[in-house]
């Protein structure tokens, strides 16, 4: 008795754990979902279901555009990563060219350099290839990613080399066989390294909010970070949370078939999302 | 594959993260070499000002205050980080039902943007209306002013950062956890060692590089600190949450001071290089 009474009490404190974690998102649906005077009321169910907060977003800022927007970057940036990344580590882990030890250490070595040293000048070569306001700025600078090079090198140094021989002796090109052996044999590893660059590029704030300045190119964690501290949500926190929500709904229905890998992936790469 | 064909082949394969280095690290860096001795707002001609903004800089109280903002925020943010990701950690290491459901649930906010993240809990913050100050009163406490106290806007800001990624910590640790053989712990436990021995003389050698790697990205995610302070409070109350990144934005993209605003992010790089170093050091030594 008394240990069972000990496992319950076990579980209702991880239980309260795991709520400290999901209440606030709870809420915040509420919230989105309630009248405006009811949003400071500390009960969670409202007097009546409300979409006001959602059309209020729809109509004051051109949210569905920035949404388009950020697929579009994000999905041209995971789609490059995937190919650019895979050839460089398909490279570094099976052709033995010489330089090679050298540039991976270039690439260790990038990977070190702060943000921080780089963002100016950055911004600067974005003005002078004349790309502010435009797509380009957004993805040129994430087409390869070094984290992506170096999870494709160790990946691809464990498939056995009588595949890779195999297709060499059948005359295969090594692009070839990089696309048409490696990738179908590297599921794994292109899903951690896809789901890494779509959510660290899908929930990227500051690169764009330095690189565009007109609203019909931002992207949505972007026009909804600026449309919570200006002024045109005229302090309504409904409107503000149910723009947040409606960057957050993609990430979370995905999230929600996927999260194994989302853990995993996530955990392989030690990023924050 | 002949050795030259396999160069061709090897660096053609290569070239886009060639091609990459020089654009965006090998030129910036070089760049900003050559910034940080100019005045420039980009429209106007660039003006060599020799050392001028490092003299700026070393008397700019701003500068010096966001640098202490920064490490007051980690001084909380990494120790609060690294207890709390332990006992979770630790807590889903035991045989429990539902381990999934509870894994999930630790790492929801961190796929989720920080934007979202930042915005809901400016909302849970708020003095007057925020659900925190009203479930305070509700229960007979006074309301407190989490974000626009000098003293308490900081650490109100690094609890939050903390609520955010602990779920990927403890995964961390978790993975970690789960790697040490039981055995040890059995002849510990027939040594008689305690459990709070147990816990520092198996579990913390055992877990060391979890916790070096911890305290290395969680130091950087704190010097990266930005979209935070830039929704929740813009750097107020009494520049008291500016932290240097913003105040990097600020001089950049609100004065256009872009000599200036590459010597800070210079010098900022150099001390993050610099602790990062020195915390792989100390934490390897401990092995």
């Amino acid at each position: 008795m008394k240990k069972i009474l000990k496992k319950a009490g076990f579980y209702l404190i991880l239980l309260l754990g795991a709520l400290s974690f999901l209440y606030p998102f709870i809420w915040m649906v509420f919230a989105t979902i309630k009248p405006e005077n009811e949003i400071t009321q500390l009960q969670l169910w409202p007097s009546h279901f409300t979409l006001a907060s959602y059309t209020a977003v729809f109509n004051k800022i051109p949210i569905s555009r920035a949404f388009l927007n950020s697929v579009i970057v994000s999905s041209a940036i995971t789609a490059s990563v995937l190919v650019f990344s895979s050839m460089v580590g398909y490279a570094l882990a099976r052709i033995k060219f010489s330089g090679r030890k050298m540039l991976f250490n270039l690439i260790l070595f990038t990977m070190m350099i702060p943000f921080q040293i780089t963002l100016i000048p950055m911004y600067i070569l974005i003005v002078k290839f004349g790309w502010t306001d435009t797509y380009w700025a957004l993805i040129v600078p994430g087409m390869v990613n070094a984290f992506g090079i170096l999870l494709f090198r160790q990946y691809f140094q464990n498939i056995p080399t009588d595949l890779i021989d195999a297709a060499r002796i059948d005359g295969c090109g090594e692009v070839m066989i990089l696309f048409r052996i490696i990738w179908p044999n590297s599921i794994p590893a292109m899903v951690t390294v896809g789901i890494i660059t779509f959510m660290t590029t899908w929930n990227e704030v500051l690169w764009p909010l330095i690189v565009i300045r007109e609203q019909h190119l931002m992207t949505m964690p972007q026009m909804v970070t600026l449309f919570a501290i200006g002024g045109s949500a005229e302090s309504q926190q409904g409107v503000i949370l149910a723009s947040a929500m409606l960057l957050a709904i993609p990430v979370i229905v995905v999230y929600m078939f996927f999260q194994r890998y989302f853990i995993e992936s996530m955990a392989t790469s030690g990023l924050k999302g | 594959m002949d050795s030259k064909q396999e160069n061709r082949t090897g660096w053609l394969l290569a070239s886009p993260y060639v091609v990459y280095f020089l654009l965006f690290s090998g030129f910036p860096i070089v760049f900003s070499l050559f910034l940080v001795f100019h005045r420039w707002d980009i429209i106007s001609p660039m003006k060599f000002i020799g050392l001028v903004n490092f003299e700026y800089l070393i008397h700019d109280p701003l500068f010096w205050k966001s640098l202490w903002n920064t490490l007051r925020f980690l001084f909380i943010h990494i120790p609060l980080q690294v207890v709390v990701a332990l006992i979770l950690a630790e807590v889903l290491n035991r045989k429990i039902r539902g381990l999934m459901f509870f894994r999930a649930a630790f790492f929801l906010p961190v796929v989720i943007s920080g934007v979202v993240v930042t915005i809901l809990w400016k909302q849970l913050y708020s003095t007057e209306t925020g659900l925190i100050n009203l479930f305070l009163s509700d229960i007979g406490l006074p309301k407190m002013p989490w974000l626009t106290n000098v003293t308490l806007a900081m650490p109100s800001i690094a609890i939050m950062a903390t609520w955010k990624n602990v779920g990927l910590y403890t995964v961390l640790f978790l993975a970690g956890l789960q790697g040490i053989p039981k055995y040890l712990y059995e002849a510990a436990e027939m040594d008689g060692a305690s459990k709070v021995q147990q816990f520092f003389y198996i579990t913390v050698p055992a877990i060391n590089p979890v916790l070096l790697m911890v305290v290395i990205l969680s130091t950087i995610n704190g010097f990266n600190l930005f979209i935070e302070p830039y929704v929740m409070t813009g750097g107020s109350p009494l520049n008291s949450t500016l932290s240097v990144v913003l105040y990097i934005y600020k001089q950049a993209f609100s004065f256009y001071k872009m000599g200036y605003a590459a010597t800070l992010g210079f010098v900022f790089a150099l001390m993050i290089f610099s602790v990062v170093l020195v915390q792989r050091r100390v934490l390897e030594r401990e092995d």
